[in-house]
């Protein structure tokens, strides 16, 4: 399996983990364990909050940037890593 | 002398055209008028008064006649005339012509058409005269001349010219023309010839400096000019001022905008190469370890967790927390019953707050039914509405042909009910006309809300209402339906239903409209509400004949088409196999139970009375067209009257043997029970939980755990007699015990006996039924074998769940799961076991048989030796025997 591949399933393999997607710059989706409908909507709301995360941190100091954004829910928390070119989303239950 | 008027003489009518003429002043020295305008001078008008006609005889119509109208008038008549009556004569205007008169005789005229102006005139001269004689003798003549030679040749007579005669005209040219008033003055100018043409040079010359050089009118306020104005005319009108302007604006109004799109997404080929593509594996590689140490943390402990919060229990407790039992509210009898009644079934009104629903039936067994049989029959069987604001009248009482064994309203109308009798008929009512009736009770049962305990003396009953009795709707086919009493009746939810054979389709009313009920005679039947469509038509005048049975006015027609005629849609018989005993259910659970109550707005109420109710216009379904359900679970649970819980399918296969549709055998059997199984019920929390209740014991199944129960009690010391589980706490379950005890259970507490205990009546409870209002006030319902029916309240503790116990109960019955799943296992591997060990022992007897008997001597002998041995020691050490002793035993 290629590396992406493996990576991917490693992550997914952690407790807890719902679903992770990988999505471009521009908030298309280019892998995923979700199905589609879902994948898009991740992709393109979060795609959109991590650019306004992003110039946030850079409007209040310009040599800060953007490293990881976690967004806990009552259900569960999003984890977004994200990249000049990619972001990588990760949606976890962390409650036992 | 006042002048005459001209009038007075005019005074004379003068028929014809009048021509008005210049008034004479009646002087004397005036001129009298003469004709000279019109070309005779010598006629002077003259006005003859009759006075004057008749002085001389000329009379106008005597004297004159038209061919002779003059006459000759003598000259000193005139003048005697003149002198007699001076100035009234007639004659006076021409009295100067007639003093220069030649002649002596005048010429007076009379004249008739008034060519002159006045009816006479005279003519002044003699030459007149004598023309006017000529004249008339000239016209006689030329008139006679005329009779004679009518035609005459015109001979041109070239015009002879006259002298000229001046007639004035010359004096008006003379006065108009114009002539010079002065002299001309006449200038010359000369100059010299050389001079003319020759260039010109002009100058400049101040005008000031030379004198006389320039002549000016300089202006000079003239006084006669200036007028000072003293007053002055001012009109004022006020007027706002208005201004009508208009501008063009860019006129921004709402549009509606939409497009259409969906989510760009790559292909499957862009996601390949992309996924392959080197940036991607970097990205991952370097982010990875970041998102694996945030899941990580996550798993490991849970950040947000307020440890105080979750230390405590939920929302602060209403009430005394210690209070753990459950407190008597209300109590309801019918005091109006003759005989003895039990309660059998209860229900709460599923929207009404604080009406509860009761079936009574009388409390005889079957022999002593048959005996008091005649009494019975007058003796109506009710169902009976309890309100929580009246304990003592009941608010409606439904009306049965025979006593009600089990009852259900219909979810999704709450004003139908079904219910099962003791004769094996289903009796609907509809009670749609009387939903205000029950309504209007919500009023007062609303006060108690805020205070969960209150007094029934200060409840105030609503009056005394007159209860009336509803008759029921419509009632199943006797021949047709159940032979025995109907021992349970559940609605289909509305998401689908079955047809003949059992298979399941999807439901387009979206109302229920099939019913289940299970009976003593062996068998469950399924039944349609909606009329069937016939295939062969009946006569109508058969029909006539047999139902002529007259239906009350007031009974809503909604099922009359079920009424008598109604039969099952299909029956199934649980049979047990070859032997003809049958099983006799008692409860049945299906799988999909409508949970929900359909509550009507406010606003569909409104809306209802227009619309028609689902119910009142049923048809037929037809199951063609409908689309069936696959994967729907066809099984359900029975308990019968031994004591066995069957899981069986209620879809009809095909018999191989006969080819009809057979119902199919239970899928298993158990028999856990000691004594009828009175309550089958899944759990409200989860759907695959099912108690079963009956005999002494308590029986917990997972459906689709064939093993056995999860969990079965002991047997109790009482029997149990009603069961239910709690609404809200998912591990605890209400029992009825006989002696008229409740035992509460809680699974997470202690699954061997009850955790609580309490006594709510002196006789036997029937039916348990538990109902929550709101998150504050829960209510169960017992009903007793006396029927009476007790309304308690459940406490906090009773009523609201501990936190995650759902998910604690859950786990206990995986946990039971797997018990049994190890009891199998445990059970297979003894089983084994067993026969291993028998195996082995039949091999250890088979090797026995080998030995030879002598061998066998030889063994017996050295045992028995050995045993003496033994028996010395142990007499020795006894000190029973002696050491001499011993030796004699040696010896023998």
């Amino acid at each position: 399996m290629t590396e992406v591949e493996e990576t991917l399933k490693r992550i997914q393999s952690h407790k807890g983990v719902i679903g992770t997607m990988v999505v471009n710059a521009e908030g298309i989706p280019i892998r995923t364990t979700l199905d589609n409908s879902t994948t898009v909507q991740y992709a393109g709301l979060l795609h959109q909050l991590t650019i306004k995360a992003k110039s946030t941190i850079r409007d209040i100091d310009p040599q800060n940037d953007l490293t990881f954004l976690r967004i806990r829910s009552k259900k569960h928390e999003i984890m977004v890593a994200p990249d000049k070119e990619y972001l990588l989303i990760v949606i976890q239950n962390p409650c036992e | 002398m006042a002048p005459k008027s001209p009038q007075s003489r005019r005074k004379k009518p003068t028929p014809g055209k009048k021509k008005r003429k210049p008034v004479l002043p009646a002087n004397e020295e005036e001129e009298p008028v003469n004709m000279e305008s019109m070309g005779h001078p010598e006629i002077y008008p003259l006005v003859l008064t009759t006075k004057t006609q008749e002085i001389f005889n000329c009379r106008i119509d005597e004297d004159f006649t038209d061919e002779m109208p003059y006459k000759i008038i003598k000259k000193e008549d005139i003048f005697e005339d003149l002198r007699n009556r001076a100035a009234v004569s007639d004659f006076h205007p021409v009295k100067k012509v007639i003093q220069e008169y030649p002649g002596n005789e005048l010429l007076l005229v009379y004249d008739k058409d008034f060519k002159y102006g006045l009816n006479f005139y005279i003519i002044g001269t003699e030459e007149g005269k004598e023309n006017y004689l000529n004249a008339s003798e000239v016209q006689e003549d030329q008139e006679e001349y005329k009779e004679f030679i009518p035609e005459e040749i015109y001979t041109y007579i070239p015009p002879v010219s006259k002298p000229w005669v001046s007639l004035g005209s010359e004096k008006e040219i003379e006065e108009e023309s114009v002539k010079k008033s002065t002299k001309q003055v006449t200038y010359m100018i000369s100059r010299k010839r050389s001079e003319f043409g020759a260039p010109i040079t002009f100058r400049d010359q101040n005008a000031s400096s030379v004198k006389d050089a320039y002549i000016e009118c300089t202006a000079y306020p003239d006084k006669n000019f200036t007028l000072k104005q003293l007053e002055k005319n001012v009109g004022m009108q006020a007027v706002p001022q208005v201004q009508d302007t208009s501008t063009q604006t860019k006129w921004t109004y709402p549009k509606n905008a939409s497009t259409q799109y969906y989510a760009r997404e790559f292909s499957e080929e862009e996601k390949e190469r992309l996924g392959q593509s080197k940036s991607l594996t970097d990205f991952l590689n370097n982010v990875s370890t970041s998102v694996e140490i945030a899941l990580q943390q996550n798993e490991i402990t849970n950040l947000f967790i307020d440890d105080w919060k979750s230390l405590a229990e939920e929302e602060g407790t209403f009430g005394d927390k210690t209070n753990t039992h459950l407190k008597e509210y209300q109590s309801f009898t019918d005091l109006h019953s003759q005989m003895e009644k039990m309660i059998t079934c209860v229900s709460w009104h599923p929207t009404i707050y604080g009406l509860i629903v009761v079936s009574v039936a009388v409390r005889l067994s079957f022999e002593e039914r048959v005996h008091f049989s005649g009494r019975l029959l007058l003796q109506p069987s009710l169902i009976l509405f309890w309100s929580f604001s009246d304990p003592i009248h009941p608010q409606l009482m439904l009306e049965s042909p025979d006593d009600i064994f089990c009852f259900k309203f219909c979810p999704s109308d709450p004003n139908i009910i079904a219910g099962g009798c003791i004769n094996g008929q289903i009796v609907l009512w509809d009670i749609t006309t009387y939903a205000d009736r029950i309504e209007s009770t919500k009023a007062d049962g609303g006060g108690n809300k805020k205070t969960t305990l209150k007094p029934m003396f200060l409840l105030e009953p609503d009056g005394n209402k007159e209860a009336t009795y509803i008759r029921h709707c419509a009632v199943s086919s006797i021949e047709s339906g159940h032979r025995s009493v109907i021992t349970d009746i559940h609605w289909l939810a509305d998401t689908f239903e079955i047809n003949r054979f059992g298979s399941v389709f999807e439901n387009r009313n979206e109302i229920c409209c099939q019913l289940v009920t299970c009976s003593a005679d062996c068998t469950i039947c399924f039944w349609d509400i909606r009329p069937l469509k016939t295939l062969t038509p009946t006569l109508p005048t058969e029909k006539k004949k047999e139902e002529s049975i007259e239906i009350p006015f007031d009974v809503p027609s909604t099922f009359l088409h079920l009424d008598l005629s109604w039969k099952p849609l299909t029956r199934i018989k649980l049979s047990k196999g070859e032997t003809n005993l049958d099983h006799c259910p008692t409860k049945i659970s299906l799988s999909e139970e409508q949970l929900l109550y359909k509550i009507s707005d406010k606003l569909l109420d409104q809306t209802k009375v227009t619309e028609v109710n689902l119910y009142h216009n049923l048809e037929a379904g037809l199951a063609n067209l409908l689309k069936p359900i696959d994967d729907f679970c066809t099984k359900f649970f029975v308990g019968t009257e031994e004591g066995e819980v069957i899981y069986t399918d209620w879809k009809m296969e095909k018999d191989p043997d006969t080819g009809r549709m057979m119902a199919k055998k239970p899928k298993s059997l158990y028999s856990v029970h000691d004594g009828p199984v009175h309550t089958v019920q899944r759990s409200p929390f989860y759907n695959d939980i099912i108690l079963t209740v009956g005999g002494w014991n308590v029986a917990i199944w997972k459906e689709g755990v064939m093993s056995g129960p999860l969990l079965q009690t002991c047997c109790a010391a009482k029997r149990y007699t009603a069961g239910h589980w709690s609404l809200t706490r998912p591990g605890v379950f209400y029992i009825g015990r006989e002696d008229g005890y409740i035992d509460v259970w809680d699974l997470l507490e202690k699954t061997h006996e009850p955790a609580q205990s309490q006594n709510i009546c002196i006789t036997m409870i029937t039916y348990i039924e538990p109902w929550t209002f709101s998150a504050k006030q829960q209510f169960i319902a017992i009903a007793d074998y006396y029927g009476t029916l007790h309304i308690l309240e459940i406490p906090w503790t009773l009523s609201h769940p501990s936190t995650n116990e759902v998910s604690s109960v859950n786990y206990y019955f995986e946990r039971e799961v797997k018990h049994l799943e190890y009891v199998e296992q445990r059970r297979s591997i003894r089983e084994q076991e067993k026969k291993e060990m028998e195996l082995e022992m039949e091999k250890r007897k088979h090797k026995t048989h080998h030995k030879s008997k002598e061998q066998m001597e030889a063994e017996l002998k050295m045992d028995y030796e050995s045993y003496l041995e033994l028996e010395k020691i142990t007499l020795i050490g006894l000190g029973l025997a002696k050491a001499s002793e011993t030796s004699h035993m040696e010896m023998m």
